[in-house]
């Protein structure tokens, strides 16, 4: 016999799972999360941008052409060119490759790295956790260009040295944020339901407890991109990170740009603007999701 | 009270000497050695004797152990050895520099403190309206602007505005005077890169400011100053803003320890030489007894001003201290 209220209710997780069309998922977010859509707007340019490169431009992003130095934008160089007659505009387009396989492959090994690490010493707690807590706290001495300054002053400079200096100071800061969450999520019964069933170490963190803690680690994802963004331009602004002639807008304001400051402005202006629009659209996405995966924050 | 700087004074020990390992082993996992790599990195020939008298300077010979006692005691004297490029003390070469970046990194929270308190509680106060939207704007661009391209682009505000306005085009002055001597000409030099690490430190500050204050503002005790009939303008100072400014203070202290970092940039751009360009060029120049020195010096500026800010947190909420 099914009673009626049975019947509601099934009713209602038929709907719940009843797949609404993907425009509708898409509309009812950007009415609900409109800055956030902006800001996915900004990365899915960025990508586009990085994807297309070769069909956005005509022009070599590494090719010198010393009869266009300095050239004004205009209809032949669009954003003007550099001090080694390089357009602008090409490199930009091309240096979003740089920022994003810099941006992606940081945040994700590094807040994946802390993942673990972080249900690790939650799950396994006692001495193990506390020696894990104190060497996490070590690493979070170092501020976050510090401690990748140091890794380019042992490992040296370039892409693949860069990548490595910024995720390892990304690795403690989602270790701890994971950590406070599997911590509350190890008291859940569930899990001494699965302990008691005779299941592995590694079964019960990885299946058990690590989708219940995706919320922050993809609120930490987000978060590194941007950040990773930026480091990587400060590095290579510095002369540390990313060498020529790869091109990455923080190398392209190092050198030409203050140099140049006064009599071709467009070499400093434009890289600029494209770190702080790619940051910018990152931060707003990565706001949104913390907004959305946070109930806690949700209400406010 | 006391027992509690106490336990906050001893977890800082752990911290401290842990970094001091991590720093130690680190610049010991380069291939080869420092000298090595300093010396014949770079493909030519290099006389045996040189790299080892290079070694025996450092005591790269002696026991590890030996090594790493001394590097501590040297951190507690202040006496870190010798700069591998320039030869001179290290502690030296540090104290020419202190004081440029000490007044930039006030200066700068100064700025961030001065712009962010009010510019968050008056987004807080009049939440989800156009000038909320317009101060969340300004934050969010603060934390998303590079502070060396900001840099970049006062001084081509600066070049700019100096030709149409006076004819000739002015740039603040290279060379540093200590503020007593020429205030005007220091502030002059010193306010830009103030300005430019300030407004991304300010960003974070209006933001928890923000955040903290509409929370407060949802608190019963508000909703009964309210029900009394108070002025609002006093709600908010007094009863809100007080309360709220907790967890703001915690993150200027935070970010003053990370203006370190930021200072590594700014005094690039600006040319300025202080503490964070040694560092730029320490490692530019692979001098790692330098690189060495201003680590540790920057994690210990770091748990320090941890402390201060727990302990005075602590002070400030009796409920921290007591629990």
């Amino acid at each position: 016999m099914v009673t009626t209220s049975e019947v509601r209710v099934e009713s209602q997780i038929e709907e719940l799972q009843e797949k609404r069309p993907i425009m509708v998922v898409i509309k009812g977010l950007l009415r609900k999360e409109p800055v956030g859509a902006a800001g996915a707007l900004i990365v899915l340019a960025m990508i586009i941008m990085a994807v297309f490169a070769p069909v956005l431009t005509g022009y070599d992003p590494e090719l010198n052409s010393f009869e266009h130095m300095l050239t004004p934008p205009g209809s032949q160089f669009w954003l003007g060119t550099d001090q080694f007659g390089r357009d602008l505009f090409t490199r930009i387009v091309y240096g979003a490759r740089t920022a994003l396989f810099v941006g992606f492959t940081t945040a994700f090994i590094g807040a994946t790295v802390g993942l673990v690490l972080g249900v690790m010493s939650a799950y396994f707690g006692g001495r193990f956790d506390l020696i894990f807590q104190r060497v996490m706290d070590v690493f979070m001495a170092f501020p976050l260009i510090i401690m990748a300054l140091a890794v380019v002053a042992i490992f040296g400079t370039g892409v693949q040295n860069v990548i490595i200096a910024i995720t390892i100071p990304f690795i403690p800061r989602c270790a701890r944020v994971v950590r406070s969450n599997a911590l509350s999520i190890r008291e859940i019964p569930y899990i001494d339901a699965a302990r008691a069933l005779g299941y592995s170490h590694t079964r019960i963190i990885l299946r058990h407890m690590v989708p219940n803690v995706m919320a922050p680690y993809l609120i930490m994802v987000t978060a590194f991109v941007g950040q990773a963004i930026l480091l990587e331009a400060s590095l290579s602004y510095l002369g540390l990170g990313v060498q020529e002639p790869i091109p990455a807008w923080g190398l392209m304001l190092q050198g030409g740009a203050e140099e140049y400051a006064e009599s071709a402005p467009w070499v400093a202006i434009w890289p600029g603007v494209a770190i702080s629009l790619a940051v910018f659209g990152f931060n707003l996405f990565g706001d949104s999701v913390r907004d959305v995966l946070d109930p806690k924050l949700r209400s406010q | 009270m006391w027992q509690y700087i106490a336990k906050r004074l001893l977890l800082m020990i752990p911290t401290l000497i842990g970094a001091a390992i991590l720093v130690f082993f680190l610049l010991r996992l380069i291939p080869g050695d420092v000298c090595e790599l300093r010396l014949a990195g770079s493909g030519l020939y290099v006389d045996p004797a040189e790299i080892e008298l290079c070694r025996n300077n450092l005591g790269l010979n002696d026991p590890i152990l030996w090594q790493f006692l001394s590097f501590i005691t040297g951190l507690f004297t202040f006496n870190f050895g010798e700069s591998m490029f320039t030869g001179r003390p290290i502690t030296y070469e540090i104290g020419l520099r202190f004081e440029l970046s000490l007044q930039v990194a006030i200066m700068a929270t100064v700025t961030a403190t001065v712009i962010a308190i009010p510019l968050g509680t008056i987004s807080a106060v009049k939440q989800n309206t156009w000038i909320d939207y317009v101060v969340r704007i300004f934050s969010i661009a603060g934390i998303a602007i590079p502070s060396f391209w900001l840099g970049i682009m006062i001084i081509l505000g600066l070049l700019i505005f100096t030709q149409a306005w006076f004819g000739t085009a002015w740039m603040p002055p290279i060379d540093y005077v200590p503020i007593w001597e020429d205030p005007m000409r220091n502030l002059s030099q010193l306010i830009w890169p103030a300005v430019a690490t300030g407004y991304r430190y300010s960003a974070v500050a209006t933001r928890m400011t923000r955040s903290t204050l509409l929370e407060v503002l949802r608190e019963d005790y508000v909703r009964t100053a309210r029900a009394k009939g108070l002025l609002e303008k006093l709600i908010i100072n007094r009863h809100a803003l007080k309360n709220a400014l907790l967890p703001v203070i915690t993150i200027i202290g935070i970010e003053f320890a990370f203006l370190m970092g930021g200072l590594v940039v700014t005094e690039q751009v600006f040319n300025l030489n202080g503490l964070g360009k040694l560092f730029v060029e320490s490692v530019l120049n692979q001098d790692f007894s330098m690189t060495q020195a201003l680590v540790m010096i920057v994690v210990i500026v770091f748990v320090f001003t941890n402390f201060v800010i727990d302990v005075m947190y602590a002070w400030l909420d009796p409920r921290i201290r007591y629990s």
